[in-house]
């Protein structure tokens, strides 16, 4: 309690400086944590770069490893690396011959895109869902919603990539089978807006629909606990219309969970992505992410997952932020 | 040998017809049609698009469309003029004097001269290339008399120089773009500038490379195609759909699962072919660690040789596609194939009693011992290889695990720790052995962490002398000899079992025309397809 109320009498300028230092620590020690991870796999990209030549020679391997820094010993190459993190340099990446921000800046914006699209649909879907269950709960709507979001729960991802494409790309030709715009057509503006669109629509469902069975699952059952409390009856007992009691008293409360989830959500913005973004052939950073991993560019891994580490922290903040706007019963500290 | 992951769903079709070519007899006479954009796929994305500084299948796919060679190969795999118009070799074979084409231009508009053929020789060729760097360090020097003549003196005669001056075994960069910096990190690289039909356009990466013709081609009149678009595709399923669906014309390197192929062939639309590789001649093996084992004895290898039924592997993993493969060199490089070797047939019962004979005799439980195999981490097709290798090695008394991991991690621990008993692995010969099969039984790569060079640890004085020998002798003749009696030493031996003859295929939109036209097809340019009905333009 003490520490607490020590806190709480800082001046608000401390408060942060100790939370940005506590951010700082948290991030390097999930930098050298990855370090060492990834170095614990056995191959570098040289042999994976002269194994996929289908050939090489000793002086080939040797010139590649020199040239990625792989000639070096381990404790440099740490070092060489950490003097990296604290000066916010995301590395080089040798095998792709470009620097690490620049290649995590030319796919953020295809992941950024696919991320908005699928989770405004499921949160948005799923909450509506939920809502719409916990109205009707035990009645055959609930059963329905119930049932359906059990379904997209329990179904792999790229299942469910590759049979949207099958059914609305190959048989019904209404949507393209991947990528993110029609390369030869050469759109501009609007024409290509529309065109990215068109490219989004699988994607981001397939996407969505895991995130919105939790949302729906998640407001359904948070709705209904929030309508077993002493205040919600008093509403009923005011003569308050049910459709109101619903928003202005349910829902609201019920947010909370659904914003923790949002967090999680965000916070798995790589993980899910890689799934769809190589069933649907999506430019993205999932996919960068997890071809790096196979190529052994460690440099390009360790960029990206810094980066991804450093949004996880960042996300988890705002969610803390949002749960005193929601609540102000939480205290921000 | 070409890029690996690619192959991973590389297939047999057994049940499919394979069109001769992709000409069908009613058009032949048809004129070719100017025009139109050409969609293909590429996968696995590449990492350069310059075969000089880098091998891999995708770059020599995408790259064989921007560069020219100094020759190409026919369907015979007989060079034939491409940026060099004629050649002579001198009576002693040590001096070639190549003339090269006039009025051919850099995409940038520079000239092309005989000073970046010299250049690549000693900067590129030399230093990088990855299969064979000795058949180039064997050119003493490159004179340039003027600047249409190259002239070539050789140490020493080498008659598998001839198989490697295509535009991708001897890719020509240009001199006043690369001259003075790495060449491993020149950014041209990635954008290259070739003499080819097609001019590096843009690529974007994870998405696509886009090619555009290449309006002051030196063969006046080609390509036929406006563009090439290089799809980037990494899903087989999705793959397999943009086919069915026609948004893509041309799909190299056994694009899709095999079950999709069979599917897809029997459309109206589409047509699957395996032309285009002969210059590659590919063939699957597995490698005994003969330095370790149970597999130092060599009655134990030739009874893991006797216990596979190779016919009933094709057939159950390969779909019938391909043939048994019983020696390192395969059937089709007619010259030089020995089927005149140890044949080691199917049959279980003699490679029992080699297993006996051995000492390795089974248990009360039936094992005489247990093994691990780590089979190709190409996918699908190389686990069903191993899985089968496990069934039939059960039923003569040898237990196998077989261990899954990724490429990387196969290579170090075959290549470069050597902690491995059992491995499967696929190779590329090329026209010539001295390219292809030396790397795989040389005793001089043996453990230096070189992926796809000797696995098996096989050291051996007298195939060591022959590849020597073979590498320099002039004489036709004296030099297959050479390369015959190596087989029959490898096949005695056997430290590594040659299993299947591989075939890899294409898959083709119908309306695509002369989509392979040379031996070298898979890493040459298109400069001869044309689309029957050009695609519609936006």
């Amino acid at each position: 309690m003490s520490a607490v109320g020590l806190i709480q009498r800082l001046a608000p300028g401390v408060r942060w400086a100790r939370r940005l230092a506590q951010i700082a620590f948290i991030v390097i020690g999930i930098a050298t944590v990855n370090f060492f991870l990834l170095h614990l796999a056995p191959g570098d990209a040289a042999e994976v770069m002269a194994g996929e030549a289908g050939a090489a020679t000793p002086e080939f391997m040797a010139a590649l490893r020199e040239q990625f820094g792989l000639d070096q010993p381990l404790y440099i190459q740490f070092g060489k690396y950490l003097g990296n993190v604290l000066t916010l340099n995301l590395g080089y990446s040798f095998r792709q011959g470009l620097p690490v921000s620049r290649l995590i800046l030319d796919r953020l914006p295809a992941t950024a895109l696919l991320m908005a699209a699928s989770i405004t649909f499921a949160l948005v879907a799923g909450a509506a869902l939920g809502f719409l269950a916990a109205r009707r709960a035990g009645h055959l709507t609930d059963t329905i919603i119930s049932v359906i979001a059990l379904l997209f729960y329990a179904t792999p991802v790229f299942w469910i990539g590759v049979v949207l494409i099958v059914i609305f790309s190959v048989w019904l030709d209404w949507l393209p089978v991947g990528g993110m715009a029609t390369i030869e057509a050469g759109y501009q503006g609007t024409a290509y807006a529309l065109d990215v669109g068109r490219h989004l629509v699988l994607p981001a469902v397939t996407l969505g629909l895991f995130h919105l069975a939790i949302y729906t699952r998640l407001t359904r059952a948070s709705m209904l606990q929030i309508y077993g409390q002493d205040f919600v009856r008093t509403a009923v007992a005011k003569g308050v219309a049910p459709g109101r009691i619903a928003v202005r008293h349910v829902l609201r409360n019920a947010l909370l969970p659904i914003v923790t989830m949002l967090g999680m959500q965000l916070g798995s913005i790589l993980g899910g992505a890689i799934l769809v973004e190589t069933v649907f052939s999506w430019p993205g950073l999932g996919r960068l992410a997890f071809e790096a991993l196979f190529q052994r560019d460690l440099n390009l891994l360790l960029g990206i997952l810094l980066a991804s580490s450093i949004l996880v922290v960042v996300v988890n903040i705002a969610v803390d932020l949002a749960y005193g706007f929601l609540d102000p019963r939480v205290e921000i500290s | 040998m070409i890029s690996r992951r690619s192959f991973g769903s590389a297939v047999a079709l057994s049940t499919l017809v394979f069109a001769a070519g992709l000409r069908r007899p009613g058009h032949a006479s048809e004129e070719p049609r100017r025009g139109g954009t050409l969609n293909a796929i590429i996968q696995p994305e590449p990492v350069s698009l310059t075969a000089a500084v880098l091998a891999a299948a995708p770059t020599g796919i995408v790259g064989g469309n921007i560069f020219d060679g100094l020759v190409k190969y026919d369907r015979d795999l007989k060079p034939q003029p491409e940026l060099a118009t004629r050649w002579e070799i001198s009576p002693d074979s040590r001096t070639i004097t190549f003339h090269l084409r006039e009025g051919v231009t850099w995409h940038d508009g520079q000239p092309f001269t005989s000073a970046d053929v010299a250049w690549s020789l000693e900067n590129v060729w030399k230093p990088l290339n990855p299969r064979n760097p000795a058949l180039f360090r064997n050119i003493a020097r490159a004179d340039t008399p003027d600047s249409h003549t190259v002239i070539f003196h050789l140490t020493e005669p080498s008659i598998a120089l001839f198989s490697m001056l295509n535009g991708n075994g001897a890719q020509i960069l240009p001199k006043h773009l690369y001259e003075g910096t790495n060449v491993l990190t020149n950014p041209y690289n990635l954008k290259p500038v070739g003499t080819g039909p097609f001019v590096f356009k843009e690529w974007v990466k994870g998405s696509h490379i886009l090619l555009e013709r290449n309006p002051h081609y030196w063969d006046v009149g080609k390509p036929y195609l406006d563009r090439i678009v290089f799809r980037v595709i990494p899903d087989g399923a999705a793959r397999a759909a943009t086919l069915e669906k026609g948004e893509i014309h041309y799909a190299p390197l056994s694009p899709i699962p095999l079950r999709d192929a069979e599917r897809l062939a029997k459309l109206p639309t589409i047509k699957v072919g395996t032309e285009g590789y002969d210059w590659l001649t590919s063939w699957l093996y597995l490698d005994f660690n003969v330095n370790s084992e149970p597999f130092k004895d060599t009655r134990v290898r030739r009874a893991v040789a006797h216990a596979i039924d190779k016919d009933a592997l094709i057939k159950v993993v390969w779909f019938g596609f391909g043939k048994a493969a019983v020696s390192p060199i395969p059937s089709s490089l007619k010259a030089f194939h020995n089927p005149d070797v140890p044949l080691y047939p199917f049959d279980p019962k003699r490679a029992e009693a080699l297993l006996d004979e051995a000492g390795l005799k089974r248990g009360p439980d039936g094992i005489r011992f247990t093994i691990t195999h780590d089979y190709l981490p190409y996918g699908e097709d190389y686990r069903r290889t191993g899985e089968f290798v496990k069934a039939a090695l059960k039923r003569i008394g040898i237990e196998v695990t077989l261990r899954g991991q990724d490429t990387a991690a196969f290579t170090r621990r075959v290549y470069g720790d050597r902690d491995f008993q059992l491995a499967s692995s696929w190779s590329s010969t090329f026209p010539d052995p001295q390219i292809g099969v030396t790397r795989l039984y040389t005793s001089e790569f043996v453990g230096r962490n070189i992926p796809w060079s000797n696995g098996s640890g096989f050291r051996n004085a007298e195939t060591d002398a022959i590849f020597k020998a073979a590498a320099t002798e002039p004489d036709p003749a004296k030099r297959i000899a050479a390369w015959k009696r190596f087989q029959v030493i490898a096949q005695t031996e056997l430290p590594t079992l040659p299993l299947v003859e591989l075939k890899f295929f294409n898959v083709y939109a119908a309306k695509l025309r002369n989509a392979v036209t040379r031996g070298d097809q898979i890493f040459g340019p298109l400069t001869e397809a044309w689309l029957d009905e050009p695609a519609k333009s936006q």
